[in-house]
């Protein structure tokens, strides 16, 4: 059990990543990552309506026709994303309005509908959960890298308008570069394009080096074996 | 197969107008280019002062050290890759597309896209399916639309043109006083501030005209085409994508002149001789790279250039549109060459 959670986890996280390898959601991660700040707000809504929708679909999968799965499917998440969206404007409406549309998309998002049908349907209640819960981190965390970069990139500022999120956190952000010159593509959506590459390529040459890497020798307890003293 | 006579074997006048015909290589096609781009280099830096040099050395410069860079970190051969002149040409043809005398960090970026992103991320010369030194262009006009708008004004040094100190700080970007001699070109001019005025009228009130064109710019581009003419003669491209882009735009400011009445768009010579229509005809648009290869597609590829540019500067929201117009034909070349064959029966003939 522990040993496949772990394998759920690095799935999620790193070898199966929704953005970075299957590439799912890309419509919403590279529309709303042009701010940290946004990022983390579709990364977190996006975690939850993962998380609720896998739980839920996980409980309901004795009871459906194989017939009108989707539907039903499509149904829960638009259920979930619905409470989201209500939670968010009634939360932080400035954060609501930046991110306009993208909310309710939550719902086409494939990454989600793709979770339901292929684990969330199969599998009982907690590999569902650990699962949406590890795909939604995974998915999150690359929007959030992607934001930090293209803000960074284009206005030298991080975590810009934070207090939208987190009400004690300041209004200025955290300023990096002083006199900065903008570099407006980072912002618009040329930019997200161009960073999505360079993670994506970023990424596969850390597999390689992780491929490449000699496999790690069997740990020897101390003391079980003789060991040759060194000439 | 013959050998071929290398450098070492002629002389710069041999090299230049050469009485055997042979066909030359990449490095040659190269040389040939930035030879033919002096006159217009010449004419830039004459109306446009020192900044115009300013702008192609520290380019050159950037474009080098980039260009073995990236070959470096992919391990490729350096030397072989640096000997085609290929960066020397991307570099050139960015440098006469920016403003003179732009902040060294602007070209910077604008090289380091051209360079790295735009050729050397797609697997290096030969590879690229846009071409270098326009990503670059648009990469920079739309990351800093303020210091790329800021040409300066066509004056003489008796008008109070800036010196050559005034130039190399505003391109350490330390000067402040640059306002007094920058402002827009008359391309943009022309399509923003004319009001109601008949072309007639505008042309005699804005001291940024000239005989047909823009002033210095009818010069500039005039120089342009004495280069497309040699490299016409020298066979290093051919007349299909200039005379293409060039038949557009005149067609189609024919059709939109209206008789330089207050709606109109401008003469054909105003479009012809102004902005880089030819710098963009001879130089750019030509790129074998980015476009397509056969001569009957190429044709259609210069129409649809010569389209765009004059859709972009008349009704788009820049006042010049050679660059975005190019971009746009290298995401159509692949098309064009597919729907556009030879006619088969010069494959019969042979």
């Amino acid at each position: 059990m522990a040993e496949s959670a772990r394998q759920l986890s690095l799935q999620g996280l790193w070898y199966n990543n929704a953005a970075l390898v299957q590439l799912l959601g890309l419509c919403p991660l590279l529309a709303v990552s042009n701010t940290a700040v946004n990022a983390l707000g579709l990364g977190l809504a996006t975690i939850f309506v993962l998380v609720c929708s896998s739980a839920l679909v996980s409980l309901v999968r004795h009871q459906l026709l194989p017939a009108i799965r989707l539907p039903v499917f499509v149904l829960i998440i638009a259920g979930f994303t619905t409470c989201v969206e209500l939670l968010l404007r009634a939360y932080s409406l400035e954060l609501f309005q930046a991110l306009g549309i993208f909310i309710p998309l939550i719902v086409t998002n494939c990454t989600i509908l793709g979770r339901a049908e292929s684990f969330a349907s199969k599998n009982p209640l907690g590999p569902a959960i650990l699962d949406g819960l590890m795909t939604g981190i995974g998915f999150a965390a690359v929007l959030l890298v992607l934001g930090l970069l293209r803000e960074l990139a284009g206005t030298g500022v991080v975590f810009a308008n934070m207090n939208r999120l987190v009400p004690f956190a300041n209004n200025e952000g955290v300023v990096l570069f002083t006199h900065y010159k903008p570099f407006l593509l980072a912002i618009l959506p040329p930019g997200a394009f161009l960073f999505m590459g360079l993670l994506i390529a970023l990424k596969n040459i850390l597999d390689k080096k992780l491929a490449s890497r000699p496999q790690e020798t069997e740990n020897v307890a101390p003391g079980s074996k003789r060991v040759r003293p060194l000439a | 197969m013959p050998k071929r006579a290398t450098y070492a074997d002629m002389s710069f006048i041999q090299l230049l107008f050469p009485s055997a015909k042979n066909t030359p290589d990449t490095a040659e096609i190269m040389l040939l280019v930035l030879v033919a781009a002096v006159p217009g280099i010449t004419a830039m830096a004459y109306f446009f002062g020192s900044g115009v040099i300013i702008n192609i050395l520290w380019l050159i410069a950037c474009a080098l050290i980039l260009e073995v860079a990236a070959l470096k970190i992919r391990k490729r051969p350096v030397l072989a890759s640096l000997k085609d002149y290929s960066a020397l040409v991307t570099a050139l043809l960015l440098a006469l597309a920016l403003p003179p005398a732009l902040p060294w960090w602007a070209g910077l970026i604008g090289i380091f896209f051209a360079i790295v992103v735009a050729k050397q991320l797609y697997g290096g010369l030969g590879y690229n399916p846009f071409n270098p030194a326009m990503v670059g262009y648009a990469v920079l006009l739309i990351s800093f639309p303020v210091e790329m708008t800021r040409w300066l004004l066509p004056l003489s040094d008796t008008q109070g043109a800036p010196g050559f100190s005034t130039l190399l700080m505003q391109f350490l970007g330390t000067s402040a006083e640059m306002d007094a001699y920058v402002g827009a070109t008359a391309l943009d001019q022309f399509k923003l501030e004319r009001g109601s005025l008949t072309v007639e009228e505008y042309w005699t009130s804005s001291m940024l005209f000239g005989v047909l064109s823009g002033k210095g710019w009818e010069w500039i581009n005039a120089a342009f085409l004495l280069g497309g003419v040699y490299m016409l003669y020298r066979k290093i491209i051919t007349w299909h994508i200039p005379v293409g882009f060039l038949t557009a735009i005149a067609v189609l400011s024919l059709l939109f002149y209206d008789g330089g009445s207050s709606a109109s768009h401008g003469s054909p010579f105003f479009h012809l001789f102004g902005g880089a229509t030819m710098l963009g005809a001879f130089f750019i648009a030509t790129d074998p790279v980015s476009g397509p290869a056969n001569n009957n597609a190429k044709l259609w590829y210069g129409l649809l250039i010569g389209s765009l540019v004059y859709c972009i500067r008349v009704w788009g929201s820049y006042p010049d549109g050679v660059a975005f117009a190019v971009l746009l034909a290298n995401f159509a070349a692949p098309a064009i060459d597919h729907f556009l064959r030879q006619p088969r029966k010069s494959q019969h003939a042979r």
